[in-house]
């Protein structure tokens, strides 16, 4: 598994490429052969049921999978945000947030993300003494403060209560617009794929399936009916019957 | 008169909330000593009219009274000190070999293979039944005394650095690679903070398993320290010293119990971070 940050920029390129990712646990094939590319400022989402490997796909993007095959860049820096908080619970949300940071400015960026998710006056607090919502918003700072060109989102909000996931879905998007990060988003939530991506992509069957742009402009809602159908088109292409 | 008693109303309740718990708590405090302090006093009774005699378990008072003389003319501080010298040094010998065993056999799978099996082994021996081979190996001196009270801390520290370890929840390694950490800050950031509360349960049997095996060792030819200072006592029927020394290694084991749990308190603040706010 070739997997690489390359340092230096240039405009066109795609911010992530991955080629022919393959990945077995024993017998049992999980990827067979995966392409992939994000392009600089794009959010994509990555569809699937459960066990379909797209978390297996995020973990050997992120380099955290020694034991793919294949190839995977990243152009620039890249930052994770677990399904879990991942706190260090040890460890002051600041100093969460600052974990691994250096500079004379780090305590003044620590304080800017803390603040862009809407917890400045909590940076003193424990991990423990924090609500679920909260905890993921520290761990959104934790990947934001490091300006990161590609954001790994792996099923971020599946652990949150419905109205949180709502809240954290709309942070999300003006975090978005105001960084202008790429985005893969792992996620078996179709309604959040459509809410928050540019493109979907499929996975299905060890592979991608199908790739689907979001033609839904920068306001959604599902009350848009362009929104019901792509909804049910995608709800059909998992199996899931609509009517 | 009725709008004076609505506003004042709330202020009496919040005032009294907190005063009703606290008034309790001192009083069930004070409960608890009246056992120990009847039984005390018991004692003294049994002493002082002759039920129990006086070569048998001489009277608390009598145990003080002797405590202070010793104390005075110097006897009881140097004997103190000979005993806490040996518990140090075998409590540092023993407990950085098994802090050094017991990371290594926690993070490397070799270190595991190759170092757990005899530990694990050697963990079923009862390491005061080794004291006639720790005899014929390194005599019956002071090497005697600290050997033992190295074995006794060992196997706690080594057990419970390498259960901390393990015990560390992977998924936080992992965040902290992706958030750019090394090895050697991932096992400044995560490895140990994560151990620590291991760490010092560790620390806290290795201390009693320290004590336990200084009042065997200290029974085996010893010219100085506390043990010494009892079975010279036995010889010349001195009840009040021998009991004496039991109340020395008893309160020697509370102090350094309360002292460590202090120390636990202030370096693990984050596990009582519910109770702090």
């Amino acid at each position: 598994m070739a997997s690489r940050t390359a340092g230096h920029l240039t405009g066109a390129e795609p911010v992530l490429t991955a080629h022919a990712v393959r990945r077995a646990f024993g017998p049992t094939v999980v990827l067979a052969g995966v392409d992939l590319s994000i392009a600089r400022g794009e959010v994509v989402a990555l569809l699937g049921g459960s066990g379909s490997g797209k978390s297996t796909l995020l973990r050997i993007l992120a380099g955290l999978d020694g034991e793919a095959s294949g190839t995977s860049v990243v152009h620039g820096t890249a930052a994770v945000v677990f399904q879990e908080h991942r706190l260090l619970p040890w460890k002051r949300v600041a100093d969460n947030v600052g974990l691994g940071l250096s500079g004379v400015d780090a305590p003044g960026r620590i304080r800017r993300a803390l603040a862009e998710v809407g917890l400045a006056e909590r940076h003193r607090a424990w991990p423990a003494e924090l609500s679920g919502g909260q905890a993921q918003r520290v761990a959104v700072a934790r990947a934001l403060v490091r300006e990161p060109d590609l954001l790994l989102l792996d099923e971020p909000f599946g652990a949150l209560d419905a109205l949180t996931r709502l809240r954290m879905q709309i942070l999300l998007r003006r975090l978005r617009a105001e960084h202008g990060f790429a985005a893969l988003l792992v996620t078996h939530d179709v309604e959040e794929a459509l809410l928050l991506a540019d493109r979907i992509l499929l996975l299905d069957d060890c592979r991608i399936a199908a790739e689907l742009p979001v033609d839904l402009g920068p306001t959604r809602t599902p009350d848009d009916p362009a929104f019901g159908a792509l909804r049910r088109h995608l709800l059909d292409r998992l199996g899931v019957p609509t009517t | 008169m009725s709008r004076t008693s609505l506003v004042e109303a709330p202020d009496e309740v919040t005032a009294a909330a907190p005063v009703v718990p606290r008034r309790q708590r001192p009083a069930r405090r004070w409960r608890r000593v009246v056992s120990p302090a009847a039984l005390v006093l018991g004692w003294e009774l049994a002493a002082r009219t002759g039920l129990l005699a006086a070569e048998k378990l001489p009277a608390p008072s009598d145990v003080l009274a002797t405590g202070l003389r010793l104390s005075r003319d110097g006897t009881l501080g140097i004997h103190l000190l000979d005993s806490l010298t040996r518990a140090g040094a075998g409590l540092l010998i023993g407990g950085l070999l098994a802090l050094a065993l017991g990371t290594v056999a926690g993070l490397l799978r070799l270190g595991d293979d190759l170092v757990d099996p005899p530990v694990q082994m050697a963990r079923m021996l009862p390491h005061l039944g080794l004291v006639p081979l720790l005899i014929i190996w390194v005599g019956i001196g002071e090497s005697l005394k600290i050997s033992l009270v190295a074995l006794g801390a060992f196997f706690p520290i080594y057990f419970n650095t390498y259960a901390g370890i393990r015990d560390i929840d992977e998924r936080l390694v992992e965040a902290a690679r992706t958030c750019g950490l090394g090895q050697a800050a991932r096992l400044r950031h995560v490895v140990l903070p994560g151990a620590l509360p291991s760490l010092f349960l560790g620390l806290r049997l290795a201390i009693g398993a320290a004590w336990l095996s200084l009042v065997v060792g200290e029974q085996v030819n010893a010219q100085t320290g506390i043990g010494f200072l009892m079975m010279e006592a036995r010889e010349f029927s001195q009840t009040d010293v021998v009991v004496l020394g039991l109340l020395v290694y008893a309160l020697l084991g509370l102090i350094s119990d309360s002292a460590l749990r202090v120390l636990e308190r202030r370096m693990l603040t984050w596990r009582r971070g519910l109770r702090a706010t």
